[in-house]
């Protein structure tokens, strides 16, 4: 860490691992409910456990890309932040909405929550994903400003890299995407298709770029390679995501009501999706083999290829696989989506988060590169851990998804929802001891800050 | 030959492929993207062939070879604008540089025409299949022109400001390799689309 500034990363770290935990909890409590219905019930219905997952995860990849960029940008600018006050002040406003958000969800009912909330003012809750009451998307609108605006003025003050180029643009864009979540028309087909310009636009656009920019970050940290070089793959890399992923989008509009050459546009694009991602693999290993140094925070590195592969296979495999609209005629909507759903945010998001923090977190708590011996041993162990079991829900997954398609979708006389939901028990309970595997990890994984966190630093000898 | 001749023809001549590898990547990138269309249009006359047939007679097939020919011109003053920035001439490839640019300019204006006319007409996406694809891959291509014409430039103002010499000149290369990408691919999506039947 070379500037003090630096350090307001640390709270928007541990904000992001405390709604990790959370998101992960919830997704347990759901996985169950697919196999027991009534558990939790009425206390914790399955529509609000689903609703925290998956606004939990949202919430703290945010928090996470927030804590990465305050970190990298005053080193990639070299200079201190411009406002240290502000940064820390927007995390406990971020945080404490995100808190109370959750505390609705859990506390009352969604409808009732909504009344207390004000929506019928601008109405934009009850959609999926954006399910947030609207004072909370302005609180997130606040956040977003005050963070471009502190980000923006360092940058302006400091050197311009690409890395901090491609991470601001990356970030505005999320900024600007997410202003379509309050625009809610009453016409379907159209809420469909804007609803898609911040889900799609977010994960399949502009999210890539502040994936890429992060992963470039700590690939030049952990070695060593010439800036110019990672510099070069990060501009085809990102140029790539948006050739193919802008239009991409189409592959959403199959089924909503929109004009038919959506079917042509959407599986041509997004079938090029991949790409990217491939690139970003071959990127990744490419630069680790040229390194110029062994780094002593191996399990970063670990992450920042573990992120790649993972990405690729998520997004890019998992996704092709029912992106083309003959396909996805079939698969529309199955556990097939959930399946790529699971593997893509872990791959591309959840990991390249883990990857900043596993690089960044040593430093800011005071190490001079990495930590302990022990603790990376713990940190490697939970990648593989984690790694492994969303590899299994997923595997899971897919299976169950490919019976449901069959069973309710393809056969002469399809079942019903409910009754093809009955003949997939045996792998969602395999889903659900997969998701306890993960639990694990990401526990080991926060025993790795403190276990052995008095012992001396990890040195490139002791590793080679 | 003297040695220092020798050494020259080692760097910039026999570097195989020219050009920065990051542009080489991309252009694969891109030709697969082209690649998959043109394949996906083969697929989809295959089924309708009677259709396509019958409207690709409404094209206009003069304003297409005009743009071939633009093209054509252009990659070739790309070529002698390398053969230029080759022999040190900075302002030689400049020039050559703007008249490559200039034929994209050409073909944008040609191409506008022959939107103009069509939307003129009501056409678009919905129309049937094959304007679908018509529109499509000839609006891809047009904006491949308009960011071809973008690398152009930028190598010409970096060119202009004595950013190359006879012996560091891969930005050229770069720039030029992409254009000629540009016009290869037209020249697949001309017959393809206008002329084979």
């Amino acid at each position: 860490m070379q500037y003090q500034s630096q350090k307001v990363a640390i709270p928007y770290f541990v904000g992001a691992i405390v709604l990790f935990v959370a998101q992960i909890l919830f997704g347990l409590i759901m996985g169950l409910q697919y196999v027991m219905g009534d558990f939790l019930f009425p206390e914790i219905p399955f529509n609000v456990a689903r609703m925290v997952h998956t606004n939990a995860l949202i919430v703290w990849l945010l928090m996470g890309f927030m804590g990465a960029a305050y970190y990298l940008v005053p080193e990639e600018a070299e200079t201190e932040l411009h406002s240290p006050f502000l940064a820390k002040l927007m995390f406990w406003v971020f945080f404490a909405a995100a808190g109370l958000t959750v505390a609705g969800y859990l506390l009352v009912p969604y409808s009732t929550l909504a009344d207390i909330t004000g929506n019928e003012l601008l109405p934009t809750m009850g959609r999926e994903f954006l399910e947030q009451p609207t004072i909370t998307k302005i609180g997130i609108v606040v956040v977003a400003l005050a963070f471009l605006y502190n980000l923006g003025m360092t940058i302006l003050r400091g050197r311009k890299t690409a890395i901090n180029l491609v991470l601001m643009i990356g970030l505005v864009g999320l900024a600007v995407l997410f202003l379509f979540s309050f625009y809610n028309p009453t016409n379907l087909v159209l809420d469909k298709f804007f609803w898609w310009w911040v889900v799609h636009l977010w994960v399949e656009g502009v999210w890539e770029l502040i994936l890429g920019s992060i992963l470039a970050f700590v690939l030049i940290k952990v070695t060593g390679v010439d800036r110019e070089i990672i510099e070069k793959w990060l501009y085809i890399i990102i140029a790539m995501a948006f050739i193919s992923g802008i239009i991409g989008t189409g592959h959403h509009f199959f089924w909503i009501g929109t004009p038919e050459y959506w079917q042509w546009w959407g599986s041509i694009f997004s079938a090029l999706e991949p790409i990217p991602f491939f690139m970003m693999t071959i990127f990744a290993f490419s630069m680790v083999k040229q390194r110029r140094r062994n780094h002593p925070n191996r399990v970063a590195t670990l992450w920042a290829l573990g992120a790649s592969v993972m990405a690729f296979l998520g997004a890019g495999v998992w996704g092709f696989m029912h992106t083309l609209s003959p396909v996805n005629y079939y698969t529309h909507g199955s556990q097939l989506t959930a399946a790529h759903g699971h593997m893509a945010f872990y791959g591309a998001y959840v990991m390249i988060v883990l990857t900043i923090i596993s690089y960044a977190m040593p430093l800011l708590r005071g190490r001079t590169a990495a930590n302990s011996e022990r603790q990376q041993t713990l940190e490697i162990w939970s990648f593989w851990l984690m790694t492994i079991a969303m590899t299994l829900i997923t595997l899971f997954l897919t299976a169950a998804g490919i019976l449901q398609v069959w069973l309710q979708r393809v056969l002469d006389s399809p079942l019903p929802f409910m009754a093809a939901q009955d003949q997939l028990t045996v792998f969602y309970w395999m889903r659900e001891f997969a998701g306890v595997m993960f639990l694990i990890g990401l526990l080991l994984y926060i025993a790795s800050f403190f276990v052995g966190d008095k012992e001396p630093e990890a040195s490139v000898k002791t590793i080679a | 030959m003297t040695a220092t001749t020798a050494t020259i023809g080692c760097s910039s001549q026999s570097k195989y492929p020219s050009g920065d590898l990051a542009i080489w990547v991309f252009i694969l990138a891109e030709l697969l993207v082209f690649g998959i269309f043109f394949a996906v249009y083969a697929f989809a006359r295959m089924n309708n062939v009677e259709l396509f047939n019958e409207f690709q007679q409404h094209l206009d097939l003069n304003a297409a070879l005009i743009n071939t020919w633009a093209l054509i011109t252009s990659s070739y003053f790309v070529v002698r604008a390398v053969a230029a920035i080759k022999e040190g001439n900075s302002q030689l490839c400049v020039r050559w540089l703007l008249a490559a640019i200039a034929m994209g300019a050409v073909f944008l204006v040609v191409k506008s025409g022959e939107y103009a006319h069509h939307f003129g007409q009501g056409i678009n996406l919905s129309t049937n299949s094959f304007y679908m694809f018509y529109l499509s891959l000839t609006f891809f291509h047009f904006m491949h022109v308009i960011m071809g014409m973008v690398i152009l430039a930028a190598v010409a103002i970096k060119a202009h400001q004595g950013g190359y010499s006879a012996s560091d000149n891969t930005g050229v290369h770069t720039g030029a390799s992409y254009w000629h990408m540009v016009d290869l691919v037209w020249l697949i999506l001309f017959p393809l689309v206008y002329v084979m039947r």
